[in-house]
């Protein structure tokens, strides 16, 4: 009963690995090839897909602790159905519709069923607290939202009566909705209800709306991204549908995905990376998309799915990395020899032997011992044994972290990215992989480096403005047309393009030194015991860090140390982890000196949070990046402590807990110095002249 | 396909009560134990279809009432009506069959099994196949097997447990432990549903999620809800009456406003001057 039969058959398995190498790509790209100028929309996918891959599952959601599928065909009609009852509805071309839930089949089917009306699907993050929330759907202007639950439909009720244009609540799941009032209340089954009873009065109905299909345009709005907010409010981008089309085709041919290949959906629905890697390029290649059963059984689903194309930020296989570390410290003494020595062999020679370069035939023949020991059975616990393609984006990557999961023989690569591109700006190729840069431009996609040092691009998937925001939209154009990243880079000697920080992050230590936040904080972050790190400088004298400790990395070490601990704010002020991190510190420190470019901007003092950096006290956005001037304002305190030499710091800090109430934590906070190391001047003056 | 919407199938038994009709009345009880009397001359109901909270100070005689509610204790003098029938002396799993589950004030799970089976392990009672059938495995044990975990999933998602599924009781939180406990009860289908301090030592979150469950239990799946609990203010939101002991004595009883503002109830809580 845990799993479906097609999951648990073993021959199953191995008839997909058949068929991924029998895949011939070249037969299919030129059907797509052919149809490409008239298939410029989702929807036009969908029923295409329908017809070429009737059969094959396009939707798996693990319920009842069993996976259910839906076929092409049955997806197609789920979707005509509650297209039909939208559109009974009132809902019309151009109509702004609000999705709002975690990664669930009939929220996917929502988009595309309003694609398929014209109307525009405007994905809201779940976890987005009421006011946040508001904002999006108001500047929207949305007419109906679909949501989830019980819980966003109380969000949205919350402050519903402050958005006029707002009519009708569609929710997904009827849990705990009984006893509400339905004035303004529908559930996606009655709208699907409703949809079949169109077909049944009235024979062309479906027809209809296949025509309404084929005959919408590309120029269309297929959707509207809300960005996280990393600065200021967010802003609504809008992504023209024949520009959707051709940027996923593009990274579709390039990574030669096909209706064979699984993906695992559990990102969050209104972010890009989701809508580009899962719907978009799940129905222009027509794969599966697997829905998991909860956002804590991620992990587990993740194993029995066990898909083909997995992306994941460099946080996420931080952890996977943690938790193995962790696991093995606590394995047998004969197991943890064997893994460290497999693991060992595997940094020698995996990375060789996934990118074919010549290998010694015995280290090639230890390596396959280490992977029926080790490697494969390490791959089946996380879930990433069938993986053909993996990314990672979104912050820099530690070059252990990276080259570990490679080694293993997983093709993890990167890109670089942004919602105003529709996701994929640089990508690095099968083989050409490093961790320390992000890859050429992506197929088709143009870059330039500005005079200023900030990256500019032109790219098929290029968004057509922000909603109602002319100015903001002037502001990220340059006048011939390339799109403004924001971010600070340049080209290294084969072609790869480095992110240093963001273009208005990077800033001057008083001395004069370059001071690259970011930089000093991803070298923090790499050490396991580090969760998040902000650093301060631009404008003073020296350069100074906030440092938030990780928990289970943390909290494993002192239950190996006896070290006794009541919550995260006794174990973050301890002395020992205080010792600790300064040692972590210090490293760093020895590792900047060496960087001509960087060696000005050590660190110099620190201390450790008293709290975890949490998005629901607006210090992270939504997808987990540090909103450096928010803390900046919040902690400003605990910065003047660190310039002003003082040993420790009494504050206040407010807090909201999830159900949207505040309370407050009180702390003295530790503030430490670390040692700086002098800078190898001969080397630099040696390298300035070369 | 979507099985979320059918009908959920994991209910109160049908007894052909209606709503508000008295379930269980209990008449003139004592109980003591050697020289101590837990519990003097108490007499209250439980209607169907209500949350009914038994509160007071500690000591008071709370657990002892459950335990006879429940079929443990016999009590030495005083009848106890089910439905309209007197009950005699009687073992816990005849309150079992007839309808009523409980949760302990310790946990009490079975540590070294996983969630499923500790909540699978509540449906024992209801499986009509011998054990020589179950050793079979095969055939109709394991179609009366599939039914039976069928439900058990429903309640899975219900307590919105699924990431625990397959993991040892004893291995998880108090908070999770307290949320299996409830499973394994609901898992019997229950008509009255005993609680034994539901939340304690659980934090705000937990509480709240608690509460919700209990609500929900009680709204939609119709189940009459007994429950002992020390936090106020849950006991104020939850319940829809309230009975108070003290000393082993009921010192009141009525909605949560009436006992609130009863002054006996006030004095047992804050204690009057000597």
């Amino acid at each position: 009963m845990e799993t479906s039969p097609e999951q648990e058959d073993p021959r199953h398995r191995a008839q997909v690995r058949r068929d991924r190498r029998a895949a011939a790509p070249d037969g299919r790209n030129e059907v797509l090839a052919q149809d490409a100028a008239e298939l410029d929309t989702f929807p036009k996918h969908l029923l295409l897909n329908a017809e070429r891959f009737g059969d094959r599952s396009a939707m798996r959601h693990k319920d009842f602790g069993i996976w259910q599928s839906w076929t092409w065909k049955e997806q197609r009609d789920e979707i005509r159905a509650f297209a039909l009852g939208l559109s009974a509805m009132g809902v019309r071309r151009g109509d702004k519709v609000a999705v709002v839930g975690a990664n669930r089949p009939r929220l996917y089917w929502s988009i595309a069923a309003l694609q398929s009306l014209s109307a525009i699907p405007v994905p809201v993050y779940a976890d987005a607290v009421a006011e946040e929330m508001a904002y999006v759907l108001d500047h929207a202007g949305v007419r109906l939202a679909v949501v989830q639950d019980q819980e966003q439909v109380d969000k949205v009720l919350s402050f519903a009566e402050k958005i006029p244009a707002l009519q009708t609540l569609i929710y997904d799941e009827p849990r705990g909705l009984a006893e509400y009032d339905h004035a303004r209340l529908k559930s996606f089954a009655e709208v699907q209800e409703e949809g079949r009873a169109i077909m049944r009065r009235d024979a062309s109905a479906a027809a209809d709306w296949e025509q309404g299909i084929r005959s919408a345009s590309g120029e269309d709005v297929s959707i509207m991204l809300y960005t996280s907010g990393t600065t200021g409010r967010s802003k609504g981008v809008m992504i023209r549908a024949a520009a959707a089309v051709q940027a996923a085709r593009d990274t579709v041919e390039f990574d030669r995905l096909t209706e064979k290949d699984s993906v695992l959906a559990y990102l969050p629905l209104a972010w890009v990376g989701d809508h580009y890697l899962n719907y978009a390029q799940g129905y222009v290649s027509g794969f599966c998309v697997n829905c998991p059963e909860s956002q804590e059984t991620v992990a587990q689903d993740l194993r029995e799915i066990a898909p083909t194309f997995y992306f994941a930020p460099p946080r996420v296989f931080e952890g996977l990395l943690t938790m193995v570390t962790i696991r093995m410290e606590d394995a047998s003494r004969l197991k943890k020899w064997l893994f460290d020595r497999c693991v060992a062999h595997a940094r020698k020679y995996g990375e060789a032997i996934l990118e074919g370069r010549p290998v010694p035939l015995v280290a090639r023949l230890v390596y396959r011992i280490g992977d029926f020991l080790v490697y494969g059975p390490l791959k089946n616990v996380l879930g990433l044994s069938n993986i053909r393609i993996a990314y990672t984006a979104g912050e820099a990557i530690g070059e252990e972290l990276f080259s570990f999961f490679r080694s293993l023989g997983i093709n993890l690569k990167q890109l670089y990215g942004q919602t105003e591109a529709f996701l994929y700006i640089t990508v690095q190729a099968d083989g050409k992989v490093r961790s320390d840069a992000v890859g050429p431009a992506a197929p088709n996609v143009e870059i330039r480096i500005s005079d200023a040092g900030e990256v500019q691009f032109k790219s098929p998937g290029m968004f057509g403005g922000y909603y109602l925001d002319e100015e903001k939209t002037k502001e990220a154009l340059t006048p011939d047309g390339y799109v403004r990243t924001g971010d600070a880079g340049f080209f290294d000697r084969d072609g790869q393009l480095r992110i240093i920080d963001r273009a208005k992050d990077v800033g001057r230590l008083n001395s004069g030194a370059l001071f690259a936040p970011k930089y000093i904080e991803n070298a923090l972050k790499f050490f396991p015991n580090i969760k998040e790190a902000v650093a301060f400088g631009d404008g003073r004298d020296f350069c100074a860090a906030f440092i938030n400790i990780d928990l289970t990395a943390v909290g494993n070490w002192a239950e190996r140390n006896n070290i006794a601990y009541a919550s995260y704010q006794e174990l973050a002020g301890h002395s020992e982890v205080y010792a600790m991190i300064g040692r972590h510190v210090d490293e760093i420190n020895l590792k900047l000196s060496k960087e001509p470019m960087m060696a000005g901007a050590q660190i110099r003092r620190f201390l450790i949070l008293h709290k975890e950096l949490d998005a629901d006290d607006g210090e992270l956005t939504r997808t987990q990046k540090v909103r450096r001037g928010f803390i900046g304002d919040r902690y400003l305190e605990l910065i003047e402590a660190l310039y002003d030499g003082s040993a420790e710091k009494y504050v206040e800090t407010e807090v909201t807990y999830e159900d949207g109430r505040k309370g407050r934590i009180r702390a003295t906070v530790r503030i430490a110095d670390a040692k700086v190391y002098a800078a190898p001047v001969e080397t630099a003056r040696r390298e300035a002249a070369e | 396909m979507n099985v979320h919407a059918e009908q959920a199938q994991f209910a109160a038994h049908e007894d052909g009560l209606a709503r508000g009709q008295v379930l269980l009345e209990v008449r003139n009880v004592s109980l003591s134990f050697g020289g101590v009397k837990a519990i003097t001359d108490i007499s209250f109901d439980i209607r169907k279809g209500e949350i009914r909270a038994i509160i007071g100070p500690n000591g008071a005689g709370k657990t002892s009432m459950l335990n006879v509610i429940n079929g443990f204790y016999t009590p030495q003098q005083g009848t106890i009506m089910f439905r309209g029938v007197e009950r005699r002396a009687m073992k816990p799993h005849h309150a079992v069959r007839q309808g009523i589950a409980r949760t302990f004030q310790n946990v009490a799970l079975f540590k070294g099994m996983s969630t499923l089976d500790n909540i699978m392990a509540g449906r024992s009672t209801l499986m009509k196949r011998n054990i020589g059938w179950q050793m079979l495995w095969h055939g109709p044990a394991l179609r009366e097997e599939i039914e039976h975990r069928k439900v058990v999933e429903e309640i899975i998602d219900f307590l919105e447990i699924q990431h625990i599924r397959r993991t040892p009781v004893g291995r998880l939180p108090y908070g999770l432990q307290k949320r299996v406990e409830l499973g394994r009860a609901l898992a019997m289908e229950p008509t009255l549903l005993l609680l034994d301090e539901p939340m304690a030592g659980m934090n705000l979150e937990e509480k709240e999620d608690m509460s919700r469950f209990i609500l929900e239990v009680n709204r939609q799946r119709g189940t009459t809800i007994a429950l002992i609990e020390h936090d106020m203010g849950v006991v104020m939101d939850l319940s829809d009456r309230v009975v108070v002991l003290d000393y082993g004595k009921k010192i009141a009883d009525g909605t949560p406003d009436e006992v609130k503002n009863d002054q006996a109830v006030i004095d047992a809580y804050l204690g009057v001057p000597h």
